[in-house]
């Protein structure tokens, strides 16, 4: 079974500055890091690979040193791994990034299954994966809480739909998003960096793709614009309930109430 | 010898810090009867909680004028019974003098209420770019309960212990005075350390109502090392060779495949890594990333060179937490997985910690009973665990007192001594008075009755 697992790099800290004038994220000279939601992707892709054979790639959008988790994805398991990278892509939006992972896809190669994490950090949309699946022609399965098996040309999966577990069948090859939190993301291994090549890791960029209409990526091709992006208003206030229990308990009953919270 | 106390005391009690603050007899939940191993109980007789040192102060005059125990109490996390009442009487709880009160950046010190937990402390000084360094697992101990032990924790090897962290204390005498030990100074060779001589005494000198503690500037970069080994033997034989290595690590622990998954039962989560044996647990932190990364790299291909399965890389904050959540949950963890336990806390050399560990296995071996063990190893500080599963009492007295009297001799072969960081309490007081003799014991003794002439400040613990 072959798995692609679609991997993001995005900023190490949550305390990452906006720039009040442009309202782009300020990442230079911020430490980055593989997005904590495509761990437990790459965990559910390791895990299936181990149990039903088969290889793991990793492929990511961002620019040249995005490469670094592409390694860290080979620390941890995967055979290799692809960064699509061109100035072409910058500033795109949902759609556009989908697009042109998509066609990324396209180039490297067919994979049976192909797995995303629930979001990123940074972007927060969870729409990626779905959009990616659609322009690829293949079935998607977002909230994936487990793979069962996999077995007759399909993987069953446990899907959380909020208040409801499904079990579902999909035919493959299909894209998952799985949820967080779903297993303990195996840790990179120093022994396997030591032995990192630069074979390990291609580069595609805008000229190596099928559609060379360069309106549909980065900017151009983004259906939505980004009118401002703000920190969220810091909340420090902290509120002291003293006395005793029954002092306390009646205090927290009192804020709760008053903020219309019961 | 002490007097019980009466209506008139409870009156002069509740005059002090108000009706709802003194719990008498029945009023007193059971769980002030003992502290987190429970071995020691006793009830104490009435229960005061405090709220600052000058109510502590009007409370101990009057029980010094009336000769009632007094024994002081932090969030109960200690596990040698130096929190039991055992001699009945009065026991004062601190955790609501729990206030963070100054934070001094140009002296690098912060000051703080003895019920302040070390989780707030530590996560306060790291809100404000500072690091306070002892780091003892148990997160939810009092600060006062942590500078009575002279707690010290994973960062020992790089840092140091709670000690070397306090530079004044606030207490008040067992006869009510108030007094000042040390202060923010940097250094001091003003006379005999009485500062010092309060850190540790667990509760039995003085009662601590306000630390100035040291800070460190919050180091930038950290970065954790998960070292598999194919055995125990390997991985604790690595230790002294990682030292010699002149890289210092800020932590080094020791832990056991058996360890992990009972700690992955108890938490209901999976450690990252539960295929090995045995596993060395390293940081390092610094405050450029190439000097972190190089000693990680430096101790990474040492250990590869030694017999390591590999080295797993812990550097994002989630692979942190879900690699030191689960260490800071062992102790809990093997707790859950036996019926009773009692524990060992010796401290021995360094380069001791191999045949020490060894040893216990081959106790473990010889007796039949199962003894899991964690710790630091790169401070030579053990935590060794002695599990009762299905002995009955009897078998379980004999087993325990056999065990204990066979690893204190091994310590106290090696050049260790009874406890690295739990203290001695009431549990090990027997353990401490074979190995530093009667003319150490009478030193201490004397010293007590210096603080204490009626010996009303937790009595029965250390050195009586």
């Amino acid at each position: 079974m072959n798995i692609l697992v679609c991997i993001k790099q995005v900023p190490g800290s949550s305390n990452v500055e906006v720039d009040p004038v442009t309202g782009v994220l300020k990442r230079d000279g911020v430490a980055s890091k593989m997005n904590p939601y495509d761990l437990y992707g790459l965990e559910v892709a390791m895990s299936l690979t181990e149990k039903y054979g088969g290889t793991v790639e990793t492929i990511t959008m961002g620019p040249p040193q995005a490469k670094a988790i592409i390694d860290e994805s080979i620390c941890m398991g995967a055979k290799c791994g692809t960064v699509l990278s061109d100035r072409k892509f910058a500033g795109a939006d949902v759609l556009a990034t989908a697009y042109t992972i998509s066609q990324g896809i396209r180039k490297c190669g067919e994979y049976d299954l192909i797995i995303c994490g629930k979001q990123t950090t940074d972007g927060d949309t969870a729409q990626v994966g779905a959009e990616v699946s659609e322009y690829l022609g293949i079935p998607c399965v977002a909230n994936v809480l487990s793979v069962d098996d996999v077995a007759d040309g399909k993987i069953y999966v446990t899907v959380s739909l909020d208040n409801i577990v499904v079990k579902e069948s999909v035919k493959l090859p299909c894209l998952i998003s799985v949820d967080s939190d779903i297993n303990s993301p195996r840790l990179p291994s120093y022994k396997v960096k030591k032995t990192l090549t630069d074979d390990m890791v291609k580069f595609i960029s805008f000229a190596d793709f099928e559609d060379q209409d360069a309106n549909h990526y980065g900017l151009n091709g983004s259906a939505t614009q980004v009118e401002r992006i703000f920190p969220p208003e810091k909340n420090t206030e902290k509120h002291s309930i003293t006395g005793d229990a029954k002092e306390q308990a009646s205090g927290i009953f009192d804020v709760l109430k008053s903020r219309k919270l019961i | 010898m002490y007097n019980v106390i009466n209506e008139n005391d409870l009156a002069v009690l509740r005059s002090v810090v108000g009706d709802v603050n003194v719990l008498y007899g029945e009023e007193i939940s059971p769980d002030y009867s003992h502290d987190e191993l429970g071995g020691i109980s006793r009830m104490p007789d009435v229960l005061v909680r405090v709220h600052s040192t000058e109510e502590i102060s009007a409370i101990m005059k009057h029980a010094y004028e009336r000769t009632i125990p007094v024994t002081v109490r932090g969030s109960g996390t200690g596990l040698v019974g130096s929190a039991v009442a055992v001699e009945g009487g009065i026991m004062l709880e601190t955790t609501q003098m729990n206030k963070i009160l100054e934070l001094d950046e140009d002296n690098l010190t912060v000051t703080v209420q003895p019920g302040v937990l070390l989780m707030e402390l530590s996560a306060f000084a790291e809100e404000h770019d500072f690091l306070y360094p002892p780091d003892p697992g148990e997160k939810s101990a009092t600060i006062g309960g942590n500078i009575s032990t002279n707690a010290g924790g994973m960062r020992a090897v790089k840092y140091g212990v709670t000690r070397d962290y306090v530079r004044a204390l606030t207490v008040v005498m067992p006869n009510g005075d108030i007094m000042q030990l040390g202060s923010k100074v940097v250094k001091n060779s003003s006379g005999y350390s009485l500062k010092d001589l309060v850190i540790g005494s667990e509760g039995t000198l003085a009662i601590i109502t306000e630390a100035v503690l040291k800070l460190m500037p919050l180091p930038k970069f950290s970065v954790s090392l998960l070292v598999p080994f194919p055995d125990m033997k390997s991985a604790i034989e690595s230790v002294p060779k990682i030292i010699r290595s002149k890289v210092i690590p800020t932590a080094i622990e020791y832990m056991s495949r058996d360890t992990i998954l009972f700690s992955e039962s108890y938490l209901g989560k999976k450690f990252p890594d539960s295929k090995n044996d045995a596993y060395i647990l390293l940081t390092f932190d610094g405050n450029t990333d190439h000097q972190v990364q190089t000693d990680m790299q430096t101790v990474a291909d040492l250990c590869l060179e030694i017999g390591a399965l590999d080295a797993y890389i812990v550097d994002t904050d989630e692979r942190k937490k879900s690699v030191w959540s689960a260490r800071s949950a062992f102790l809990e963890a093997i707790k859950a997985s036996t019926t009773e336990m009692d524990e060992c806390d010796v401290v021995v050399p360094r380069s001791n910690v191999d045949e020490f560990i060894k040893y216990t296995h081959q106790i473990a071996e010889e007796t039949g009973v199962r003894i899991p063990s964690f710790g630091h190893a790169g401070d030579g500080n053990l935590h060794v665990y002695i599990c009762r599963d299905a002995l009955d009492d009897k078998k379980w007295e004999e087993v325990l007192a056999h065990c204990f009297d066979l690893m204190y001799k091994k310590a106290e072969e090696l050049g260790g001594l009874v406890s690295g960081e739990h203290g001695i309490g009431y549990a090990k007081k027997s353990y401490m008075r074979k190995q530093y003799g009667e003319e150490q014991i009478m030193l201490m003794q004397g010293i007590k009755a210096a603080f204490d002439p009626k010996n009303i400040l937790n009595p029965g613990k250390v050195c009586y």
